[in-house]
């Protein structure tokens, strides 16, 4: 697989995604990832899979620098962010959800939208209010509407209903010029009409931009990624493509315990 | 994704058909409530009925400790950084005032003009405040308030104990307030509107930062600041930012308390003065701007009054620290968010449907116009 993606490289000329060499992360003496190693492509959907526990959420947080990796190199777009802060990492594309909405409770479902625009655009530090036709401000508006939030635009997130929260938790993460996002448990909770609408948001995404999904639910995963990771126990198990990854044996044994068949 | 089953939409509805700027009255068009209009008159016509003594001792100084606990509020209430070192700012301030102007005290006071002694006084303040924030940004909560407190008590000590530049214990006196433009600002009624001036200047910069992307950028801090370093901003850049902006603040303020005492010493900066700023943007209500400057008025009136009171009833003068501390204990027992919180009450009690006890207008604070 190596060879295909070096192949595919040399031919475009554009460095991978994301490239993970070694990663691992302990928290005292628990190794929550263990030599971690995988690459993605430019515009590639992924699928990280595996049980709780099996650290997935902790290799968002070292991808995007929420935690430091206790070891190996994270390189974005051929760059090595492995040092960097966080907005560091998101200026340069890099974008996540989070599996519990974090969200300004306090600020409304535009201005949320609007902060997300302006961190990764000049300005952070203005001290001048936008203007009616400040072009990030209609980005915002565009992007609050694409995720079917205009009746409730002006108000406050702390009144949003669930299913509008992690609406709202898209929306931030596809501000600005995102080229690579972690979405973590995008459909948790959510109803099956919901369920059926994010698949949409996701699959509709342009075409340069990859993600990389944390989801229990395969059919959603098997749905919106061309390849699939499976984790267990802060280990890559498997790689492979999701047809694959649902035939094999061992992984029907390990994580949907045998009794697979749901299709 | 099926949310028109919500209440929202039908709020929704009401506020899409909300008129347009035509059918504004004529003094909704400035978009300024009218609030602002009344009280600003009553303010600058204040003086036809008050006395000097009102004026520079009641208002005047309300104005300054206002501006003081605004910054703290501007810190507390959008940053949720709570600083007790906003008086200590305001003091370096006015020690920088007497010490690069002129004073009584020759062999410290530099004697510079008051046009370039003030900006410099302030840009220093700005700084030592921007420095003050930088060590404590790192902290949070409880530990915030620890360090900007034990920087004040430094502080105190440092101008308590250096005779060469702070002159000490008795610290420097006769820093007046200069005369230009032919006007002795010195006298109560000019610098009435001095104050005036400043402090309306300082509410409206709060007001206006609050909406830009600065201010919006500081409230997400507050709210969330992980998400905020992942939606790409420097959190502990724009905690320092805020401090800088709040100590440019404390700092003309500073200026103003300098001239209004017309001296400056240790006891300005002391830690139970510091403690008072705190009081009063808590007792005011740290969730609105305008909240400092009630809580400063209160606090002034207490401390120029509750004397006089105790001794018409007969009681002994003295415990009239006794009278203050009652007052504030009634503003934060019926309020949690200070005498702002107790007027939010009253508003929403009578918005109230007196049937149904729902709220009759909408969301508080979207101003709509809609019946």
């Amino acid at each position: 697989m190596a060879e295909t993606v070096a192949s595919r490289l040399s031919a475009t000329g554009t460095a991978n995604a994301l490239e993970l060499r070694g990663v691992s992360r302990l928290f005292g003496a628990l190794a929550a990832l263990t030599d971690i190693t995988m690459t993605v492509r430019p515009g590639e959907r992924r699928a990280v899979l595996g049980s709780n526990g099996a650290g997935k959420t902790t290799l968002f947080n070292c991808i995007t620098g929420d935690f430091a990796p206790s070891g190996g190199t994270i390189r974005l777009f051929g760059e090595d962010v492995t040092s960097f802060p966080p907005y560091e990492r998101i200026r340069r594309g890099l974008r996540r959800t989070y599996q519990i909405s974090l969200l300004f409770t306090g600020l409304s479902v535009l201005d949320n939208v609007y902060l997300a625009c302006r961190g990764v655009s000049r300005g952070r530090f203005s001290l001048i209010r936008p203007r009616k036709g400040d072009p990030l401000l209609q980005s915002a508006n565009d992007l609050v509407d694409a995720v079917h939030l205009s009746h409730v635009r002006h108000q406050e997130v702390a009144n949003l209903a669930y299913g509008q929260q992690r609406q709202l938790e898209i929306a931030l993460a596809l501000a600005g010029a995102p080229r690579f996002v972690l979405f973590d448990e995008p459909a948790a909770g959510l109803s099956p009409t919901e369920r059926r609408e994010l698949i949409a948001i996701l699959t509709g995404l342009p075409e340069h931009i990859g993600f990389m999904i944390i989801e229990h639910d395969m059919d959603v995963a098997l749905r919106v990624a061309e390849r699939v990771t499976m984790m267990h126990n802060g280990r890559i198990f498997k790689e492979g493509l999701p047809h694959e990854i649902e035939d094999d044996p061992e992984v029907q044994e390990l994580y949907l315990g045998g009794g697979h068949g749901g299709h | 994704m099926a949310l028109a089953d919500t209440p929202e939409t039908h709020t929704d509805g009401a506020r899409a058909a909300r008129p347009v700027a035509a059918e504004r009255r004529w003094w909704q068009l400035s978009g300024i409530p009218p609030v602002y209009f009344i009280v600003g008159a009553v303010l600058v016509f204040m003086p036809v009925v008050a006395s000097g003594f009102v004026l520079s001792q009641l208002l005047a100084w309300s104005f300054i400790l206002g501006m003081i606990a605004l910054s703290l509020m501007f810190l507390a209430g959008y940053g949720n950084m709570v600083s007790l070192a906003q008086m200590t700012i305001a003091g370096v301030a006015a020690y920088m005032v007497a010490i690069l102007g002129t004073s009584a005290v020759d062999t410290i006071s530099l004697g510079w003009p008051w046009w370039v002694a003030v900006p410099v006084a302030v840009l220093i303040a700005t700084l030592f405040g921007t420095l003050t924030g930088a060590l404590a940004v790192r902290t949070e909560g409880i530990y915030t308030i620890m360090i900007t407190l034990a920087i004040g008590a430094a502080m105190f000590y440092l101008v308590r104990q250096n005779y060469s530049l702070f002159n000490g214990f008795s610290g420097i006196n006769q820093v007046n307030a200069p005369v230009f433009w032919g006007i002795n600002w010195r006298a109560p009624l000019p610098f009435y509107y001095l104050c005036l001036a400043c402090a309306a200047a300082a509410y409206g910069v709060v007001i206006y930062v609050k909406r830009s992307p600065f201010g919006l950028a500081l409230q997400g801090v507050r709210d969330n600041p992980r998400r905020m370093a992942a939606l790409g901003f420097n959190v502990t850049a724009h905690r320092i930012a805020a401090y800088a902006l709040a100590s440019a603040i404390a700092g003309v303020a500073g200026v103003l308390l300098v001239w209004l005492n017309g001296q400056v010493s240790p006891g300005t900066i002391a830690v139970n003065q510091a403690i008072d700023i705190l009081i009063i943007a808590v007792v005011g209500g740290l969730a609105h701007p305008i909240g400092p400057f009630l809580g400063a008025l209160l606090y002034v009136v207490l401390r120029t009054f509750a004397l006089d009171v105790l001794v018409s009833l007969g009681l002994a003068g003295e415990r009239f620290q006794l009278l203050i501390g009652l007052g504030f204990l009634l503003v934060v027992f019926f309020s949690s968010d200070g005498i702002l919180g107790i007027w939010r009450r009253i508003r929403e009690r009578q918005k109230r449907d007196p049937l149904t006890g729902h709220s009759t207008s909408g969301q508080s604070g979207t101003g709509d116009t809609d019946g």
